[in-house]
């Protein structure tokens, strides 16, 4: 019997990559405890969409269909349900007999595993960024204090539930192909009281990278001086398809939403490249993006603290250096 | 209408994390202890209900003496009624945080409990969900808006990219985020009145599911390459981040 449960996650009915983390991380885990895996998603993707979790080594995928499980809900018109979906998995799990559920870090992922943690009997460790397996036994690396330090923790109990923090475990291609299996949420009780909450709407700030979920992300800071002058963090996001942050310092001052706030009291980051514009670093900032893979520091202090976390920095005027550093990246890439 | 609002006391975010002796906790040596930046916002909203519906507001905290300390600012800003579910040390997991709290709650019956959408420290972002879960009650975390009206609450929740629109029935367990509203300072009048507002201890049992083994500070980097002549050093750069670093 497989002892790991995967919960991969969909957008508009496409896995998000942080799924294919997921399961090639569960993957790993399995072979190394020398166990297998199986993949349960909840969602109205086709099949051609469910097989491609085939080709990151998903052998099994359990499918629940998002619609019908709407079905059951007493009230119409819902998107989906955090509480639902969590008694689902959890119910899935349950008879199973599964002792380790991997589920992804994302903002759905945060919402639904203390649920399941709870319905399943589980101990919880959430936002894991490594793991190590002794004596058959996990246990896993998580930041703490927003990466100012890591902590090891362990679980007592004879079940776990671990989420991942997004874009720090790989996907690999593994080529497996897969069998879907349909689950019907009749044969998992799903009755009208497992709906507790409903989202009704989703609302996409206009097209806008997240800060959460970019690759590369341009962060400005009071060095800005003024809100306006954000356009030259906009254009050289621009041109490297990236998000824009910001500091804490602008987004107290009203300049930038509170969505793009890097750091300890907003969201902890870490894309491949970091672009810190006019950011001095505090030691708040610093916590959330130290550990991105690659950092560049544009800043007039040469003393800044964000030069010590930097692999690259210039020293200068942030407003001659942004226009030339976007006109030069335009250039590369043609 | 009862409201319930947990608390709990932090490392100020602008402490320099050490690692203690024990190696399991950091070194609180020089370190400044403040109410989680994230439960201000709960507080806020939590005496926001009170102020347009009457009724209570019943701050709960657990930890040692010092946790008691949260609890008071929670009273500055209006809380009424304190709870310190008073543990020897600070050695304790989410799970026994969550299901001392839903069994104190579940005594108390409240409308609506708020949370700080996670604490600064462990960054868990689990104790709402869990303590929730344990009262059969529904959550909303990372909650931006909300609106309650009768029965019936609308919230919205951040997501990646956007929010979601969360409906619910009371009583309901909700977790707040930086932009719900604006966190109130005290005055001197609040500051007075707080002094002879009533905590209450009770005792806190562990049930320890998880088990911090070690604590370690993240690698640090070697030295960057830094240029400290300006924008003349823009080609340069470029040239480092495509073909040494690889990431453009």
């Amino acid at each position: 019997m497989n002892k790991i449960l995967i919960v991969a996650e969909t957008k508009d009915n496409i896995f998000k990559s942080n799924a294919f983390e997921a399961v090639t991380t569960g993957k790993h885990i399995a072979e190394t405890l020398g166990t297998g895996f199986d993949v349960i998603t909840v969602t109205d993707a086709s099949d051609e969409q469910l097989k491609t979790l085939g080709k990151y080594g998903a052998s099994k995928v359990f499918h629940i269909s998002l619609t019908e499980l709407n079905s059951k809900s007493p009230a119409a018109g819902i998107k989906y349900s955090h509480s639902a979906i969590a008694s689902a998995v959890s119910n899935f799990a349950n008879s199973g007999g599964y002792e380790i559920i991997i589920i992804s870090g994302t903002a759905f992922g945060k919402e639904i595993a203390p649920a399941i943690s709870v319905k399943t009997g589980s101990a919880v460790i959430t936002d894991c960024t490594g793991y190590t397996v002794t004596d058959g036994k996990i246990s896993m690396k998580r930041p703490s204090y927003a990466g100012k330090c890591n902590t090891n923790v362990n679980y007592t109990s004879g079940k776990i539930v671990i989420t991942l923090r997004p874009n720090v475990f790989k996907a690999e291609v593994s080529e497996t192909g897969s069998e879907i299996a349909n689950v019907s949420p009749d044969s998992l009780n799903i009755s009208a009281a497992d709906f507790k909450t409903c989202v009704t709407d989703v609302v996409v700030s206009s097209g806008k990278l997240d800060v959460a979920e970019a690759d590369i992300i341009v962060s400005g800071g009071r060095g800005l001086r003024n809100p306006e002058s954000f356009k030259l963090v906009e254009d050289l996001a621009e041109v490297l398809g990236a998000a824009t942050g910001a500091s804490r310092a602008v987004v107290d001052a009203g300049w930038r939403p509170h969505g793009e706030q890097v750091g300890q009291t907003g969201k902890t980051v870490s894309p491949s490249l970091y672009v810190a514009c006019g950011i001095s670093g505090a030691i708040q900032h610093l916590a959330g993006m130290s550990s991105s893979k690659f950092i560049v520091a544009i800043n007039k202090d040469k003393d800044a603290p964000i030069f010590q976390v930097a692999d690259y920095g210039i020293v200068g005027d942030v407003f001659e250096i942004l226009p030339a550093l976007t006109e030069e990246i335009k250039k590369i890439k043609g | 209408m009862k409201i319930v609002v947990c608390v709990s006391l932090v490392p100020d975010s602008t402490t320099k994390v050490k690692i203690g002796a024990s190696g399991k906790s950091i070194d609180e040596t020089g370190v400044t202890f403040i109410i989680n930046p994230y439960d201000e916002f709960a507080v806020e909203e939590a005496v926001q209900l009170k102020e347009k519906n009457g009724g209570e507001v019943i701050a709960i905290s657990v930890g040692t003496d010092r946790s008691k300390e949260a609890i008071k600012k929670a009273f500055q800003m209006g809380a009424d009624k304190g709870i310190l579910l008073k543990s020897v040390t600070a050695d304790f997991d989410s799970y026994s945080v969550a299901k001392n709290l839903a069994e104190t709650i579940k005594e108390l019956n409240p409308d609506v409990i708020l949370f700080g959408k996670q604490s600064i420290d462990f960054d868990g972002s689990i104790v709402p969900g869990m303590t929730a879960e344990l009262l059969g009650l529904p959550v909303v975390n990372v909650v931006t808006k909300l609106e309650i009206s009768g029965n019936e609450a609308a919230a919205e929740r951040e997501i990646e990219g956007g929010k979601e629109v969360v409906k619910t029935s009371l009583p309901a367990v909700f977790g707040a985020q930086k932009g719900l509203n604006n966190p109130r300072y005290p005055n001197l009048k609040s500051i007075m009145a707080s002094k002879s507002k009533p905590i209450e201890e009770k005792p806190f049992q562990t049930y320890g599911m998880t088990e911090l083994t070690g604590m370690s500070l993240p690698d640090s980097k070697g030295s960057g390459k830094i240029f400290t002549d300006g924008v003349q050093n823009v080609p340069e750069l470029v040239r480092l981040l495509r073909e040494e670093a690889k990431v453009i």
